[in-house]
Parts: C-alpha cells; structure tokens; sequence
C-alpha cells in the first residue's frame, strides 16, 4: 500500500533506515523538497558513507524492535569515499544469509543504492517495502540469550555431561 | 533502554538537552504538531528544557537556544527542524556564540522526512518524536570537538572552453587567480563560435565572442590546454589533483604561429575530408585549424588521414614548409598534473541526434537540415560564405522550420530546451533577410521568456513569417499535387484551425533539442557529482546553490547543469566564478572533525583496516605491546569504513561514534 494509507489491519511495521550523507540522505531530503508522499514507516539515520554501517547496527535495530532494516548507499562507482558501498555491500551479503539462518526473512533486510537525484526512488523503495514487511507481519526474534543465560545454560549442559560421564 | 533517567556520558557534567521544535511557519506546524512534540520531548533523558517556536531559524529562535543555553545551563541542543544539509550549520553557530562547542548540537530532520512527505497527521506526529528521541539519546553522547583548518591551492581549474568556461575563467584570472582551462577539441569557443548572429539583439556572435577568446590566449593568469581532456581527479575542496590527458596535435604548439603554410603545402591539393568545425558541411586537409579565430591559433594533423600515419611515407611537404619547425610527427600523448583549490565544470551540451525521429527525414532527404548545420551555413566564415544553398546549389524559396525536435517529446526528451524557439526565430529572421523565402514556423508553444524576447517575436510576425500551431507528423518527397513535386512536404496538423495540411518546401530545418553529452556520467563521476536522468550535472540546490555541487569545492556554469541560452551561461559563470573565488581567496577551508582513531589497547594488530582504507591513511607500527594500526588524522576524510570493519572494536569515528549510534536507534525504536 503506497502513499502512507494505514491499513485496516492494524499493523504497522517500524523500519529502521541507514542513508549515506552523499547520495541517498540528500535523495530523501529531495523527496521532502518534492512533496513525494510515502509510508511513515521508515525512520531514517544519517551516517556518512554506507561503509559506516556496521553488522551490529541492524542487529541492535532488529533486537530494538525494528520490523525491518533498510541500507540506502551511492550507487556503484559513486561512492563519495571510492568504495564505502562495496564494502557495505560486502557485510550486508553476509548478514543477510547469516540473518536468514537465524529465521529473518530476505525482505526485511534490503539494500538500496540511490543517488541524490533519485527522491522518487527513496519514496518507491520506502513504499514497497513497508508494504512487504507489513505482509510478513510482526518481527519475531528467538529470544537472544543473554550473556548470563549462556553460561548458566552451559554450566547446567556441562555438570549434566559431567554428571553422567561419572555415572558411567 | 537507558531509561528515563539520564545516564549520558558527561564530560565532566551530567547532560543537560534543550530541544527545540521548529514550526517552520506551517511547514512542519500544518503536519505536525509540534506542541505535542515539544511536550513529549520533555520526558526524554536529560531533558531540561523543551519548546516549539514558529521559526528556529530567525534570529528571535536562536536566541531562544541562546538564552537558555545561559540560564538552563544546557550542554546539549537538539533542534528539530529541516534537514542537517539545510541548517545545521545555522545552529552548531548558534550554540558557538553562545559559549556551548557546536558538536554538542544534534538535529532532527522533521521537515523534508516527516511533515513533507507524511500523509496523516497522528502518523506525522509520532514519526516526528521517535526522530526527536533518537536525537536527544544520542546527543547525550556527544563530545566537544574542533574543526580542523586546511590551507587551499589558491590555483583553480575550469573544464570546457565554450562562452560559459571561458567567462568563468576571464574572470577569475582578472581576479589574480592562475586558471587551467582545460578543453577537449582543438579550439576554444563551444557552440557559440559556431554561430552567425545571437539572439535577441542579432549581434554578431564572433564579434563578441572572438576579443573574449584572444584575451584567454594572452591573459598571463590563464594557462590554456586545448585538445586535452580530464582523466584522473583526487582530493577534497581546496586541494585537488587533477590528471590531464594532452592529445597529440602532431605540431608544437609554442612554436606554431598559424600561418597556415603548412596547410597550403600539405600534399593533398585539395581539401577532401569532413570538417567537423562546419558540421561536415565543408571539407578541409588532413592538417587543419578548426576556423580562422580558432585559439590557440595552432594547426593539428589528423592521423586518421595524414599519408605519414596512414601509409608510413608522405613528402612531408607540411614539414617543409613550417619555417617554425612545428610539426613534430613524434609527439605523444602526455599526462600531466596539476594542483587547484577549486574546479569548475562548464562542458555544455551536445545537440539531439535527428536521425532518432526517422519520420522527419534527416540523412534521407539531402535538404532536410539541423539548425546547427543552418547555423554554418548563414555564417559569412561558413563552409558556403553565409550565402543559403541547396546541396544542387540553387536558393531555396521555401523554408519549413520544425522546432522542439527532440524535446517536449515523451519518446525522446521530454523537457522543454529553452533555446529553441528563440533561435528557430532567429535562423528564420536571417534565411528571410538573405533569400527572401517564405518561412514557415511549425511550433508546439511559443516559449520567449526573456529580456527583449518577446519582442523579437513580435517583429519576426510583423516581418511576415508564418507560423503554423501544430507538431509535425512527417516530412516527406511523396507528392500528392503537382506544386510537391520535387518539394518536401511537411505534414502536420494545424491544431489552431483543427486541419490537417501538407506544406511544401524546399528546404527543412529541424530545431534539435540540447541533451547531456553522452560520457556525462564518466565525468560527473570523475569530479564525483551526480546528474539528472537526462545526464544534466545536478546543482546542490535548485534555487538557493545553483552553481555549487554536492561535492564542496566543484561547481558548475552552463548548459552542462541544464539547457540554457547564453546569457543565462554568462551569468552562471560569473557566480562560479564567484563561488570558486570566494573558497580559495579564503586560504583554508575547516573540514568536519568527523575522523576515525584507533585505541592502541584494543587493537590487535589484525589490518584489516589497512586494507579498508580507501586513502591509505592506516599505517601499522610496531609498539612495545605488539604491532598496532594508527590513523593518519590529516589523511582521513571520515568515511567510517574502517570503524565497521574493525572486528575488535578499536576504532571509533567522531560524530559518529557506535555509541552515538546505538543510542539513535534505541532512540527511535524506544518511544513510538
Ligand atoms: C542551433 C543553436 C543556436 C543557438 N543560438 C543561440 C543564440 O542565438 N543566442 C543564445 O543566447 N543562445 C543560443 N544557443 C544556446 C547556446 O549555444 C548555449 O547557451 C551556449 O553555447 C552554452 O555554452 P556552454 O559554454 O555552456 O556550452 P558549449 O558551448 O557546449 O561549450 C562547452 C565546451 O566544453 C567542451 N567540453 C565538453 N566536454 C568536455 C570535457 N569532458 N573536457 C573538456 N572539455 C569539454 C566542449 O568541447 C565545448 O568547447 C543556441 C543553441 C543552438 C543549438
Ligand atoms: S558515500 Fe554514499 S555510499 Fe559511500
């Protein structure tokens, strides 16, 4: 659903975004500058260059509560510090399959490059994307164990082992 | 979650945030509301005080911060507002004067994200507070930093020698500044030295344009590279490397003084080959000069046709005959480079390829004409003498000109070239004036905004040209009466009397349309702007820094930004001009302290930072505890790549810090 319309469901995903100062934050101010209405889903955090992004950003997006992550960097060859988005691009194949192990679906997770020209693309990728978060629903992670957890689950699994190797 | 609490890091104190939420008149106030906005904020962490005021940005709202920067004894501002890339600057100085260092400011763009592009109001509202909490989490966790200042080249370079390089570089160089013009055909001029008459006045376009281009020649400021092209730039705004690529002219340029006796001599008594400078409308040698005032005023061989290249032997009568010794049948290509503190680009436009509108003619039909090709031909210096002539020779009596060829076209350019119509005016002014034809104007809309436009409009009517209403469906030999045969006859439909008619001439003039040059993206990617779809180079703002790019220290004047006639070219260039003045006159220019460093107690040793570094700023050195990475601070232009990639953790960016960044998205998650 485009234009921001709520729909009747009720649920309305949250989408943490990563924008690069040079292409794609000054692509979403152009959308502003353009009067291009999109879905108020996507909350938008600058960061220099996409190459900023580090993994545990959207893990600790997605542990906040984000129902989905979305990347916006220099389109290839463009990035304002030569190769920031390769590299971005680099994490981000890797997060996402490690991300999809771990039950995230593909489409919570996205990259887009978008260049300052492009606010009419910022509001195509924002709108078709909270539409396809808002299909998969509420984001559910396993409970992440805390550190705590581990070790008082390890030290159980452990005395359990020791246990029976004793016994036996 | 941190809590309500508060448990910011405090350099020395605790942080104590004021937010300040900007109505921006009903910009933001008729989608947001920012009462509401401001009352959330205050129980945000650290939040003393919180308020909404019509406009932030007015003297009275920075005040406001101000005041209560002194009484509330704030050390931490967050105003929401407009985006950073608009005002953050407006603010961080705000908070300077009133004591506070300006990197404990952050902001949270509620306009371009929020209110302007947000449909329901209550969706508006709570998007506007996750942003604002997101700024004061992370704002909390700022720290007081210093810009740091780095000397400029006081040298400046300008790419694209038509009128609008030309003007930027004249005045820059009267200003004492050393300008490297760097143009890639031969000459110098653009497409206005390709003209007879400009529009509106019908002043002679050499006349004004020639003194201009002599003056680049001698200006002892201005250092002119034709025939050269930019390959290679590096650096930031102040300090550019810029690799420039010397074609070989087969000729020494300092030594030739355009005599042209090479060219007499030349073993080709006769010029066969198309000459690119009259649009293959005439014919020169292998060893040419582009035009009589081509500047530099230097003769160049084209090795695609000179018998030395082509064959391995020739007399070499060029040789010969040069008392100079200028030919030089050795010379290579060179790379050289040059340092600059500013760069302008002014490389135009090129004209719209008639043969992508089969139906019109153009290549089929010997008589079907570009305006740009008419241009040679009504230009004394012309390829014919500026007398109008069919390929047969004869003067036509009829003459169709069809503008907005290739634009206003969703098939090919859909924008409006701005010229079109005021030099379609012109050329049918001047093939009336010199053949007494019957011409007949196919136009769409008459589009003549402009100082004395109008007027010229208004006397090309009274000169009693015609001007049919309607968009040219076809032009064709096929002839349906006897007064078209051997005509071309140009269909259309005459949208004013709603009838369709055939109107046969001797000769057609397509009015082409101005489009991006086709390697627009290799270069704009080269001086890493951007470009419109259409390949025009993209200005930082479209009306407030017309002349800036994204790109600090690059900026643009001509028809490379959009299509535009010359004295709009003129006036761009000037405030380039200005611009570029204004960066390197300073002498320094401050760069945002947002630079990575290392903590040697976490680091490993690992390098895989060095390797992320795209500036080679990362050096390993080897340390008591092993070897450690350190950053080069004066090499670092903050792209934080280094600092995701370091698996220990051991780097951080200022302004960027992870810390900063956590809070953020805790920030926006937290609340709404
Ligand atoms: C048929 C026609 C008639 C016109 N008549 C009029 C008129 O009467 N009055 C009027 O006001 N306007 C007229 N115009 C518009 C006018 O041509 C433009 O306003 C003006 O020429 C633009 O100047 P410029 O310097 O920006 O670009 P250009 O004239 O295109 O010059 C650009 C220069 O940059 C060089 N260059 C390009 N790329 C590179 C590169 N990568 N590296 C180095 N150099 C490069 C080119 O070789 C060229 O010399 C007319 C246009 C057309 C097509
Ligand atoms: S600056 Fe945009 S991706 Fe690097």
């Amino acid at each position: 659903m485009s234009n921001g319309e709520k729909t009747p469901t009720g649920f309305e995903p949250r989408i943490v975004a990563f924008f690069c100062n040079w292409c794609t934050y000054t692509a979403s101010d152009l959308t502003g500058i353009s009067r291009l209405i999109y879905a108020p889903n996507v909350r938008v955090i600058r960061v220099m260059c996409s190459g900023r992004i580090d993994p545990q950003f959207i893990l600790a997006a997605l542990r906040e509560g984000a129902d989905g992550v979305l990347i916006g960097g220099c389109h290839p060859g463009d990035c304002h510090y030569q190769e920031g988005n390769y590299k971005a691009l680099r994490r981000f194949k890797l997060l996402k399959r490690f991300l999809n192990r771990m039950g995230v679906e593909d489409e919570r997770i996205r990259l887009e490059w978008i260049a300052a020209s492009e606010g009419d693309k910022v509001q195509k990728v924002v709108n078709e994307m909270t539409e396809q978060v808002r299909k998969l629903g509420p984001l559910h992670l396993a409970p992440i164990a805390t550190p705590e957890a581990f070790e008082h689950e390890d030290k159980q699994e452990l005395v359990a082992a020791g246990a029976e190797g004793e016994s036996s | 979650m941190s809590g309500q609490n508060g448990n910011g890091k405090t350099n020395g104190s605790a942080p104590r945030v004021g937010v300040y939420v900007c109505h921006c008149g009903i910009n933001i106030a008729g989608k947001v509301d920012c009462e509401s906005v401001a009352e959330f904020a205050r129980n945000l962490p650290d939040v003393v005080v919180a308020r909404d005021y019509k406009f932030m940005c007015s003297d009275p709202g920075q005040e406001l911060i101000q005041d209560d920067i002194r009484e509330h004894k704030l050390n931490r501002v967050v105003v929401a507002s407009c985006s950073p890339l608009m005002h953050e600057n407006t603010f961080r100085k705000a908070c300077a004067d009133a004591g506070l260092n300006p990197f404990y400011f952050q902001m949270a763009n509620i306009r371009e994200h929020v209110s302007w592009v947000t449909k329901e109001k209550d969706e508006a509202d709570k998007k506007a507070k996750a942003l604002v909490a997101a700024a004061v989490h992370r704002v909390r966790f700022h720290s007081a930093l210093e810009k740091k200042r780095v000397d400029v080249h006081p040298d400046v370079v300008v790419v694209g020698g038509g009128i609008s390089g030309i003007h930027a570089a004249l005045t820059m160089a009267n200003a004492g500044k050393h300008v490297y013009l760097i143009e890639r055909e031969p000459t110098i001029g653009g497409h206005m030295a390709k003209f007879d008459k400009t529009f509106p006045t019908l002043d002679c376009s050499a006349c004004i344009l020639t003194p201009k281009m002599s003056d680049v020649k001698n200006h002892p400021n201005i250092t002119l590279w034709s025939y050269s092209e930019v390959v290679n730039v590096d650096g930031f705004a102040g300090n550019f490397k810029v690799q420039v690529k010397r074609k070989p002219r087969y000729v020494i340029e300092e030594n030739c003084i355009g005599c042209l006796q090479c060219v007499e001599e030349c073993v080709f008594k006769n010029a066969r080959f198309d000459d690119e400078f009259n649009e293959n409308l005439g014919k020169r040698k292998p060893i040419y000069m582009p035009f009589p005032q081509a500047t530099p005023p230097v003769v160049l061989i084209d090795p695609t046709q000179c018998l030395r290249f082509t064959k391995g032997k020739c007399a070499s009568k060029c040789a010969e005959a040069c008392e100079k010794n200028a030919i030089d049948f050795d010379q290579k290509e060179k790379i050289e480079e040059v340092e600059c503190g500013a760069i302008i680009l002014s490389t135009g436009f090129k004209t719209f390829d008639a043969e992508r509108i089969p139906q019109y003619g153009y290549k089929k039909y010997a008589n079907v004409y570009t305006s740009l090709e008419l241009e040679r031909l009504v230009n004394a210096a012309g390829p014919t003498s500026g007398e109008i002539k069919l390929r047969n020779g004869s003067t036509p009596q009829s003459v169709g000109i069809v503008h907005c060829v290739g634009s206003r076209d969703q098939k090919t350019n859909a924008y409006c070239s701005r010229v079109c119509c005021m030099y379609s005016l012109k050329l049918a002014h001047l093939v009336k004036e010199r053949t007494g034809a019957e011409v007949y104007n196919f136009y769409i809309d008459m589009r003549t905004p402009g100082k004395g436009y109008e007027e010229f409009y208004d006397r090309l009517l009274e000169e009693g040209n015609h001007f049919i209403r309607g968009r040219v469906a076809e032009v064709t030999d096929w002839a349906m009466s006897p007064e078209e045969q051997g005509k071309l006859v140009i269909r259309v439909e005459d949208t004013l009397i709603g009838v369709p008619r055939r109107i046969p001439v001797d000769m057609v003039v397509l009015s082409v349309g101005l489009e991006a040059h086709d390697d627009a993206d290799d270069v704009r990617r080269m001086f890493g702007i951007s470009c419109s779809k259409q390949g025009w180079f993209t200005e930082r703002h479209p009306k407030l820094a017309p002349v800036s790019t994204a790109t600090d220290g690059v900026f643009l004047a001509g028809a490379c930004q959009g299509p535009k006639d010359i004295p709009d070219c003129v006036a761009q260039a000037g405030a380039a001009a200005a611009e570029a003045l204004a960066l390197v006159d300073k002498g320094f220019v401050e760069l945002e302290p947002n630079t990575a460093s290392i903590n040697a107690d976490l680091c490993c040793g690992c390098r895989t930072c060095v390797s992320m570094c795209p500036y080679s700023a990362i050096k390993v050195d080897e340390t008591q505890d092993g070897e450690k990475s350190i950053i080069n601070e004066a090499l670092c232009k903050g792209c934080g790549t280094c600092v995701a990639a370091c698996p220990s953790g051991a780097i951080s960016q200022n302004l960027f810090t992870d810390e900063q960044i956590f809070e953020e998205i805790e920030g926006v998650l937290s609340y709404v």
